[in-house]
């Protein structure tokens, strides 16, 4: 997984509320058997025509945020399908970062598992964020993971938390699985006594 | 005397292998469900850092998301379909794991089959790279849905890295009216609380209604808790549940069933246990229920009118309305009961079961679809068409002009080629009416199986009550 630090980046205003995973990536573009590629096809219905034409009013077709890493998002982004194509897609358009009052939690978890910090902060905070976000090439943000805190354009900073584990898995690009393997002893000690206590679970075949 | 616990906190108690300091948690899983659409990242995961699968019979492999629902014979036309499926039958192989067929009578949707073999069973946990995976908590399994990495992580360590949900309790006081089906009170549910009423919770269902509920209704009643913002909806093992279970061919059998059943009577909540969220709801003033908008939450009774932006205050609230009635071609104001549908789509993880079939053949029964509307049937497995079959449900529908399918998900999500096309408008008994969800520009008015079928007959959105 890609470490994650620090992003000084452009910021792209997404007020809408309820971004469904559907609408980060539809579903016809499920169909791969790979997880890089789905950039070009991120947001598709509301960023092209359906004859492949970019829609110009769809903020990532906009000038400086055509090369947006942060989105600042109405609530409950990512609502919907477990489709981890929707941070695949989001990563793969180069976004590191999405700021919003909350995730939907699968969401959630899947963007950490591919290097991508959501930040969740109050309705106020990131109502001043998205007035941010909507200052064109000035809409620069500086999200530090390390001192949990975000540089606002005009130099304010705002503060946010984060469960610790996920920040130090983040911090060290850290794979989950090799992590959970560490604990093999635990597992087998859990199985053990599973198959003891609760014979039915393992499946006839 | 131990602290009340509920039905979730047994179940997570009892899964637990290691808690960090900070509260994550590694807890164990008992199911895993595999389809083609989440999965070949994940094996490809598996094999560059050259691991293996912990558990091979704790999973199962069946195609879905992306079969044909039409000439099952002959090979798959669309060619990345294709490789989608011959890549999950090439893992299946590769790393010895329990594989059901397209062609096979057991194939169908993930969280139809799983409760229909047995596989699901009360007190277990059980995720699969769908976000429905809900449906099995219907059961009295902890059930959710996970994305592709954590696909991975499961196939690789039997285990899942994850912090506790909140618990949340929604009674549902009352009976059923007549015409009012699970989908319905579903429907209502999510209206009333939101598409983020269950974020960061565990829903458990209760109350009257749902204990007059049958196992197949409470399915559709788990399987939308998603829609809600959590990610799974829990409803107390009973009798019936053990008689739904008895018999499967995956259920426990001779002694080990009888240890079983004793030690699912143990799971229901304690009295006394605490809720983080607690809703009550009337079920008697419910009626039939239908969306209009582009979220779940955009729900109404069939006898309602379209909002209307202008009497709501809250700004972002407005905008979202405006968008939603521009996506769907509606008026504000305008009554549900004259919007005008093209296709009908009876089917899909929600409502693809016998009982569902049955609901909606029996408006069917001796009625013709309009012609101005294609009406599609899909059985969520092959067990349930031949049931159905056996019964004459399909002659029912085919008399009436209703297209009887090959089990998948087809239209719910619009991957195989059952889609809407842009501006086309269903009545569906899916579960997302998201923009595009049924394909690009479609518009999806969700509702129950035998609402679906009188809009079919009608033409448009119709109150089923009067077929009854």
């Amino acid at each position: 997984m890609q470490k994650f630090t620090r992003v000084d980046g452009v910021a792209a205003p997404m007020p809408m509320i309820n971004i469904d995973t559907d609408r980060i990536i539809p579903a016809r573009f499920l169909k791969t058997i790979k997880r890089t590629g789905l950039g070009k096809n991120l947001f598709n219905d509301i960023r092209y025509t359906p004859d492949g034409r970019e829609i110009a009013d769809f903020v990532l077709n906009k000038g400086p945020y055509r090369k947006a890493e942060i989105i600042v998002a109405g609530r409950n982004f990512g609502c919907g399908s477990s489709r981890e194509h929707a941070p695949w897609a989001l990563l793969d358009f180069g976004i590191r970062c999405v700021i919003a009052e909350d995730f939907a939690d699968i969401f959630y978890n899947n963007s950490f598992k591919n290097g991508i910090l959501l930040i969740k902060l109050p309705a106020a905070v990131v109502a001043k964020l998205m007035d941010d976000a909507e200052k064109g090439s000035n809409a620069r943000l500086t999200v530090d993971l390390e001192k949990q805190e975000i540089t606002r354009p005009n130099g304010e900073t705002v503060k946010f938390d984060i469960d610790p584990f996920r920040k130090h898995c983040l911090l060290n690009g850290l794979d989950d699985i090799g992590l959970t393997l560490q604990k093999d002893a635990k597992i087998k000690g859990y199985e053990a006594t599973a198959s003891s206590q609760t014979p039915w679970l393992v499946p006839p075949h | 005397m131990a602290t009340a616990k509920t039905l979730y906190d047994k179940i997570w108690d009892s899964h637990v292998i290691d808690v960090q300091d900070d509260g994550t948690a590694l807890i164990f899983i008992d199911r895993h469900i595999i389809h083609e659409i989440t999965s070949a990242q994940a094996f490809d995961g598996l094999r560059e850092a050259k691991r293996t699968v912990r558990h091979p019979e704790l999973h199962i492999l069946v195609p879905d998301h992306n079969v044909p629902t039409a000439n099952r014979d002959k090979e798959i036309e669309n060619e990345e379909s294709r490789l989608q499926i011959d890549v999950l039958k090439q893992n299946a192989i590769a790393f010895k794991l329990p594989y059901i067929e397209l062609n096979d009578v057991r194939q169908g949707i993930v969280h139809v089959i799983g409760p229909e073999q047995g596989f699901t069973l009360p007190g277990l946990t059980l995720v699969c790279g769908d976000s429905h995976t809900a449906t099995h908590g219907a059961l009295g399994a902890l059930a959710f849905g996970i994305g592709t990495s954590e696909v991975e992580h499961v196939l690789a360590t039997q285990t899942l890295i994850q912090r506790p949900s909140k618990n949340m309790r929604i009674t549902v006081d009352g009976a059923l009216p007549r015409g009012l089906t699970p989908k319905d009170l579903i429907l209502a549910i999510i209206a009333k609380i939101g598409t983020a009423g269950g974020t960061g919770c565990v829903i458990e269902y209760a109350g009257k209604a749902i204990e007059d509920m049958s196992i197949e209704g409470r399915m559709t009643v788990c399987n939308m808790t998603i829609e809600a913002g959590a990610r799974a909806g829990l409803v107390a093992p009973d009798q019936k549940t053990f008689d739904y279970i008895k018999g499967r061919p995956m259920a426990p059998k001779g002694a080990l069933w009888e240890q079983a059943v004793a030690f699912w009577k143990t799971l229901p909540s304690d009295a006394g246990a605490r809720y983080d969220k607690e809703v009550t709801l009337a079920v008697s003033a419910i009626e039939p229920q239908v969306s209009w908008g582009t979220s779940p939450q955009d729900v109404l009774p069939i006898l309602a009118n379209v909002p209307n932006p202008a009497d709501i205050a809250d700004e972002a609230q407005r905008r979202s309305v405006e968008r939603a009635l521009h996506y769907m071609g509606l008026k504000a104001g305008q009554r549900l009961t004259d919007i005008h549908v093209n296709k009908v789509f009876i089917g899909s993880c929600t409502n693809s079961r016998i009982e569902d079939m049955r609901a909606a053949a029996a408006v069917a029964k001796g009625r013709k679809v309009a012609s101005s509307v294609y009406a599609m049937v899909v059985p969520g497995s092959g067990l349930v068409k031949h049931q159905a079959e056996a019964e004459g449900l399909d002659r029912i529908f085919k008399e009436a002009g209703f297209d009887w399918r090959e089990p998948g998900c087809s239209m719910c999500i619009a991957m195989n080629g059952d889609m809407l096309q842009p501006g086309e408008r269903s009545a569906s008994t899916s579960n997302r009416n998201f923009e595009g969800r049924q394909g690009p520009g479609g518009r999806t008015h969700l509702v129950s199986p035998a609402m679906a079928a009188a809009a079919a007959i009608d033409g448009h959105l119709t109150d089923v009550r009067k077929f009854l």
